[in-house]
């Protein structure tokens, strides 16, 4: 039966792989790619690899897929200026592809010797959050951290960059909002007739 | 969920399976019915109206009689929409809030370490997390489909403030896992047996953690009301501002599905709440020795009762806040929830992995 829902995972994964590049839409072809890593996840719970799956689905899907959905929806885009010059890129997009292809060949068949039949998706812990932890906090340590700095400048530079402190701008300060008292914001007066204040 | 795929493989597996799903979906569907009725005769409560009164007694059957309504209307497609996208935003979302239950354990099952769950995942916490953090395509999805100004607007605020809340949750759920040390939901649960002062709101167990706790839990009810869009942060459906957000053009049978996975999205809330911090399904005293000659079934199906009541208290806890609670400016919704609650929940989640270190209560 798992072979069954492989090819079934297999063929949709693909088949949304194309339509991305395939669609007219822009939007259209983001949503096949979130179909495409949703059904990846998929592939995943299928080989035992069920946290991988999970973080995909968070990581990819929830989050990353979400702020390309917003990018492609806010930005006015030409779909026919997007189509020009198809066939002047052409070239360089079958160059990519063909290396991108040789690539994941000769990786999958070096790695098909050894994996063949005994692929362990967690191997020496009890699930596959306990090995992948196990990994990349002892083993890994230190290209871990230094991914989380990596990150973290590229966060800050994102911050620096679009941090902007125009003059003039009214800003809303919720402490001094909630701080107000009735005192402060109320003058009881008691005008006489025919005076106002 | 290697279990549920390898159960394909025999045929009686493959049709327990079936008839469990169809079980969780019939029942969510009947108490969805209910469920929403009691909302509204709360919210009318608080405001001393009557509610609906008038289907069947006490106007129980009122819900029924809209779901005839809204199936029987005629389905409205804007001109400009898109339409495979306008159709197909409504169904995502109902879809995903149906398929979040299959990890729900709902009582304990009738052999010891079993639960009554459609698959006992050992990733349950992160599937949840998982399947709720895609429940915001339906609304970018529908909104942008209705190509029209109000929706948009609706949806883009919708999906900013889930995306913003999702962090929160998510460091709070790790503090929960931290003190289990397992995802397995009915793990989780069961490392809340013996008593209600065991139960991970107060988690007298691991004791100076209460202080940590109980206002994790708090947090994550706030943040489950601003991540399911109820009041006061339904901000992408403001009537004043927006008529109804990213769900003005919708009406009939879509519409019906988009509130569905709205309510089912508040149970599952209400679920996740009673199984991370409130004990899921064991009763606030251990009964040990006076329950161990009854028979396994009554006990599993005692434990659903608690199950249900918790829910039944957390939804009820919902129907007053969106009764009471005044609605949140965009502002401080977005303050709320990236100042405040993740600095804090951050913090939480230092403090108990340092508890859990210096102590070894997983090792």
């Amino acid at each position: 039966m798992a072979v069954y829902a492989f090819w079934i995972l297999a063929t949709i994964v693909v088949l949304s792989a194309v339509m991305v590049i395939a669609a007219r839409n822009p939007v259209h072809s983001v949503l096949f790619l979130i179909l495409a890593f949703f059904t990846s996840a998929g592939l995943l719970v299928l080989i035992g690899a069920e946290f991988l799956a999970m973080l995909l689905v968070v990581v990819y899907v929830g989050a990353v897929a979400v702020l390309f959905l917003f990018v492609v929806m806010m930005l006015d885009v030409d779909f026919v200026e997007l189509k020009q010059g198809f066939l002047s890129y052409l070239p360089f997009g079958l160059l990519v592809g063909a290396v991108f292809l040789a690539e994941i060949v000769m990786a999958s068949f070096a790695g098909l010797e050894n994996h063949v039949g005994n692929f362990d998706a967690s191997p020496g812990a009890e699930t596959n959050a306990e090995a992948i932890g196990q990994v990349m906090y002892t083993q890994y340590m230190l290209l871990f951290q230094l991914a989380g700095i990596v990150l973290l400048v590229a966060m800050i530079g994102a911050i620096v960059l679009t941090l902007r402190h125009r003059p003039g701008v009214k800003r809303q300060s919720i402490a001094h909002q909630t701080s107000r008292r009735r005192s402060d914001a109320f003058e009881l007066k008691d005008p006489s007739s025919g005076q106002g204040i | 969920m290697s279990n549920l795929i390898e159960s394909f493989g025999d045929f009686t597996g493959f049709w327990m399976v079936l008839g469990q799903i169809a079980l969780f979906t019939l029942v969510l569907l009947i108490s969805i019915a209910f469920l929403l009725l009691l909302d509204r005769k709360i919210w009318a409560g608080v405001m001393m109206r009557k509610g609906p009164n008038v289907v069947g007694p006490f106007g129980l059957f009122q819900s029924f009689a809209d779901f005839g309504k809204f199936l029987l209307k005629e389905i409205v497609i804007p001109a400009g929409a898109n339409k495979t996208v306008f159709i197909l935003a409504p169904i995502l979302t109902c879809t995903l809030s149906f398929v979040a239950w299959a990890a729900i354990p709902v009582a304990p099952g009738t052999t010891s370490g079993t639960s009554w769950v459609v698959s006992n995942l050992n990733v349950g916490v992160l599937y949840l997390f998982a399947i709720s953090s895609l429940g915001v395509y339906g609304i970018i999805m529908g909104g942008w489909a209705s190509n029209s100004k109000y929706p948009f607007l609706g949806a883009l605020r919708s999906a900013a403030q889930m995306v913003s809340y999702e962090v929160s949750i998510g460091f709070i759920i790790v503090t929960v896992i931290l003190l289990t040390g397992s995802m397995n939901l009915s793990a989780i649960v069961e490392n809340q047996s013996g008593g209600f002062w065991n139960w991970h709101i107060f988690s007298l167990q691991y004791f100076p953690m209460i202080f940590v706790m109980f206002p994790m839990f708090v947090m994550f009810f706030i943040s489950a009301l601003a991540e399911t869009n109820r009041p006061p942060f339904d901000l992408p459906e403001a009537e004043s501002e927006l008529v109804a957000g990213y769900q003005v053009e919708y009406g009939s049978t879509p519409y019906l599905l988009f509130m569905l996975g709205e309510y089912l999205n508040i149970v599952l809330m209400c679920a996740m709440m009673t199984i991370l911090f409130l004990g899921g399904w064991h009763g606030p005293f251990d009964l040990g020795d006076v329950v161990k000659d009854w028979p396994p079934l009554l006990l599993s199906l005692s434990g659903l009762f608690w199950f249900m009541l918790k829910i039944l208290f957390f939804f009820f806890l919902f129907a007053m806040v969106k009764a009471i609670v005044p609605r949140y400016r965009y502002d401080q919704l977005m303050r709320l929830g990236w100042k405040i609650f993740l600095p804090t929940s951050l913090a939480a989640v230092l403090i108990v992995a340092g508890y859990v270190a210096y102590t070894g209560v997983q090792s």
